[in-house]
């Protein structure tokens, strides 16, 4: 496989994923704006950091966060190169590029997703249109997920495609608990309040799994709880450890596959090692944040010797 | 049934002037008389229902959109690509017919590689006193660096697109030889799925002869072609400037369906005397290249210094027989349009036969007393850019308004030499579905040509293009032409 093509791959499943995700931070953001009374322009600045958007949107609005403005930046605006409009169409000329490797089902989810999106998103969208835009975004993904797994071969190709998805993924989870490892602190605690609820209940929205956590842990968000599902729990497809056991898998069959082991495969079973060999209990005494820090590092990290490894460029 | 046919052509009839009344029209001949190709069709579009026809052609626009056979108009944002529109009536050709023709098109094909060997060798053409010295000396064309050179197999023009129009029943004119990179083979192929999907019972009714075997037969005629150094079974790739060229569509297409890497330029560089692309396991020889980029790009260090298309080096790895480059660099000079005019000599001289093709009589402007005819009779006359490609900046004299004709004559007074003339052919029509019933437009034909050590392979068929304006004889899908499957039917 060309190496452009792998690097194709990659970069078209991490910005698939990342459109999702994005949609999804939206989601929660807008329900605890609409579910708190204060302070909901905090909240949307605390999605644009997640999102890792904050210092575009702040230079391109002079500092002033609001709602309409938040969503439409992460949404639709061409300035914002990780807007969901930029990377649905990041996504599909990456699959223009690596088309010889894709089947005619994943190519065409992938070109109609981005025909659907840029007419869904074509102008500013109103707050009622809002759930059905955010739904569109996540059922054309899914829709391009459904026919790689339907139609692919378990090969190169999808290997380079897993790991684009995983490693933006992990990404994207740790950023989430980066941005609002404050609302898990035990020292924080008014716990059980109202406040803290909301915040709780967003984090899991975030992650599309306030369903996966009460099947799993119960009614009650408890912030241990939260963070162990989100850092630990290897049943839920999101988490860290998760992602990181995915990512080290898929590098694993390159080895299989081509017969050599490189440097990208060392710093994921490393990667793996930091996130497993910690308790919960032992991540918050050690401290999240730090933890939750260093994992992002290894994260960019393996991202870019994987870039070299695999000759994505010249 | 669809509207009416003779409604169509009365009504066009009054418009029309004097050189288009005389319309050869595939379908209905020129006496409205229903001819037999057509015989089976007419009767089911007879039974159709005009609505359900039309509702198919909007379908047949989202096949299309959906598939991404776009293309990118130069100048535009990325964003805005475009269909080349797609008319569901197929234009058919008697297998008979068809036989003619690919003898005339094999016959030509084999003339122009011959041509090619000969001007890169010893050039008995012009010895023998057939063709003038400078007409290869001073043609931009004319590739250097080429002398000398055999490519692999003897085989200089890979793929060839041979444009032909039709003006008869029994004649059928070569409009242009492509012999560089001719494009629009994945229309060919994707109109005959798109009408094989929407129309199955077409095809029970019809015996038309298959095109899809196409890519295995480019694939097979591309390996003949290895060059020494390919020890193993040959690597072929395809070579693309990239998703922003407008005929990305098809690189792509091309290389899936033939299995082939798709490599640009920046993927290529030359590794141990051989032309390598980068995989992620390192860099690995190609042998075969099916480019789809200008000579002038394909390598900045012989040629276009500013090129990032195309590989530095590869000219030198090429003339070592490290590579087999499709077509063969400087095949041009066979398809300018001042060659052209040449090309009934050319054929009779490497084959020893009259041409089986016409050739549209030609007035080469460099020649003074051909100028001056030009000049007297401009507003009856075609007048094209010898280098000139895509239908642009080119004259349609009877479609001309004063103001275009007196522009154009300052143009040919100022640069003779650039430009060739020809009389206004009556282009035969094929109807199209429009939404008052079928209606007739002008068409013309590229069938695509293989060649290979082994022989020659010419599809059944080819791409009809046609102009979907009234009355339009321009059909570049650049100014406004679509696409029609083309059938050619079992004898």
């Amino acid at each position: 496989m060309l190496g452009k093509t792998a690097g194709g791959l990659y970069w078209m499943f991490r910005y698939l994923e990342r459109s999702e995700n994005t949609a999804r931070l939206i989601a929660a953001g807008q329900r605890i704006a609409l579910t708190r009374s204060s302070s909901a322009d905090d909240e949307w600045m605390s999605v644009l950091q997640t999102a890792a958007v904050e210092q575009g949107y702040l230079a391109a609005y002079d500092g002033e966060v609001s709602r309409d403005n938040a969503i439409d930046w992460l949404l639709r605006d061409r300035d914002n190169s990780s807007s969901v409009m930029s990377v649905i169409e990041a996504a599909r000329n990456n699959a223009r590029v690596v088309r010889t490797a894709l089947t005619r089902e994943v190519w065409e989810s992938v070109n109609e997703a981005w025909m659907t999106l840029k007419a869904a998103l074509a102008r500013k969208v109103p707050e009622r249109d809002l759930p059905e835009v955010l739904a569109l975004i996540r059922q054309r993904t899914a829709f391009v997920r459904g026919a790689m797994t339907g139609t692919m071969l378990r090969n190169d190709i999808y290997n380079f495609a897993r790991i684009g998805t995983f490693i933006e993924r992990a990404d994207n989870t740790a950023r989430i608990l980066d941005v609002k490892y404050y609302v898990l602190l035990p020292s924080a605690i008014g716990v059980g309040s109202a406040v803290d609820n909301v915040q709780w209940e967003s984090i899991l929205r975030s992650v599309s799994a306030e369903g996966g956590f009460r099947l799993t842990y119960g009614q009650d968000a408890r912030p241990r709880e939260i963070a162990q599902f989100l850092i630990l729990d290897k049943r839920m497809p999101r988490s860290l450890s998760f992602c990181a056991d995915k990512i080290r898998d898929n590098l694993g069959y390159l080895v299989a596959d081509y017969g050599d082991r490189m440097k990208s495969h060392d710093m994921a079973d490393k990667m793996c090692l930091n996130v497993m060999s910690h308790g919960v209990d032992e991540i918050f005494e050690l401290g999240l944040h730090e933890f939750i820090q260093g994992f992002l590092g290894n994260v960019a990290e393996l991202g870019g010797q994987i870039e070299i490894d695999y000759r994505f460029s010249a | 049934m669809i509207g009416g046919m003779e409604q169509s052509q009365s009504s066009q009839g009054q418009t029309q002037s004097q050189s288009q009344s005389q319309t050869f029209d595939e379908m209905w001949g020129r006496e409205n008389l229903l001819r037999p190709p057509y015989a089976d069709l007419a009767d089911w579009i007879e039974h159709e229902d005009p609505r359900r026809l039309r509702k198919k052609q909007r379908e047949a626009e989202q096949v299309f959109r959906l598939t991404g056979i776009t293309f990118n108009v130069y100048g535009q944002a990325a964003a805005a690509e475009r269909l080349i529109p797609f008319d569901i009536i197929p234009r058919i050709i008697a297998g008979r017919e068809w036989a003619r023709l690919a003898r005339g098109i094999e016959q030509r094909v084999r003339a122009i590689n011959a041509f090619l060997h000969d001007i890169y060798h010893r050039q008995e053409i012009v010895r023998a006193g057939r063709l003038p010295a400078e007409m290869v000396a001073r043609n931009d064309a004319f590739e250097p660096k080429m002398i000398g050179v055999t490519p692999p197999g003897g085989v200089y023009t890979h793929i060839v697109g041979t444009d032909l129009v039709r003006t008869g029943d029994d004649s059928f004119y070569v409009l242009e030889d492509n012999a560089r990179t001719p494009s629009g083979v994945s229309y060919m192929l994707e109109n005959r799925e798109t009408m094989l999907h929407m129309f199955p019972e077409l095809f029970s009714r019809n015996h038309v002869q298959p095109v899809s075997n196409y890519p295995r037969a480019l694939r097979r005629s591309l390996a003949a072609c290895a060059p020494p150094a390919c020890t193993g079974t040959p690597r072929v790739a395809v070579l693309t400037p990239g998703i922003y060229n407008s005929a990305y569509y098809e690189h792509s297409f091309l290389a899936d369906k033939m299995g082939v890497e798709l490599v640009e330029g920046h993927d290529l560089r030359v590794v141990d005397g051989r032309v390598a692309m980068r995989t992620t396991q390192g860099y690995q020889p190609i042998d075969v290249l099916y480019r789809r980029i200008d000579d002038a790009y394909l390598d900045p260090m012989n040629f276009n210094p500013e090129s990032a298309l195309g590989v530095p080096g590869i000219m030198d790895v090429y003339r070592a027989g490290g590579i087999t480059i499709a077509n063969a660099p400087g095949t041009g000079v066979a398809d300018d349009k001042a060659i052209y005019s040449y090309m009934p000599d050319i054929v009779e001289f490497y084959t020893g036969e009259k041409a089986i093709l016409q050739n549209v009589p030609t007035w080469r402007c460099s020649d003074p007393s051909s100028l001056q005819y030009v000049l007297d009779n401009l507003a009856e006359l075609v007048v094209k850019e010898v280098h000139g490609s895509g239908g642009y900046g080119m004259l349609i004299g009877p479609a001309a308004s004063k103001k275009e004709l007196s522009e154009f004559r300052r143009k040919l007074m100022a640069r003779p030499g650039n430009y060739i003339a020809q009389p206004t052919l009556a282009l035969s029509t094929v109807p199209i579905l429009t939404n008052a019933g079928l209606a007739p437009r002008h068409v013309d034909l590229r069938p695509f040509v293989l060649v290979s050590p082994a022989g020659i392979d010419i599809t059944p068929g080819g791409l009809t293009r046609v102009a979907l304006k009234k009355g339009s004889l321009v059909v570049n899908s650049s100014q406004g032409g679509g696409t029609k499957d083309t059938w050619v039917l079992e004898e």
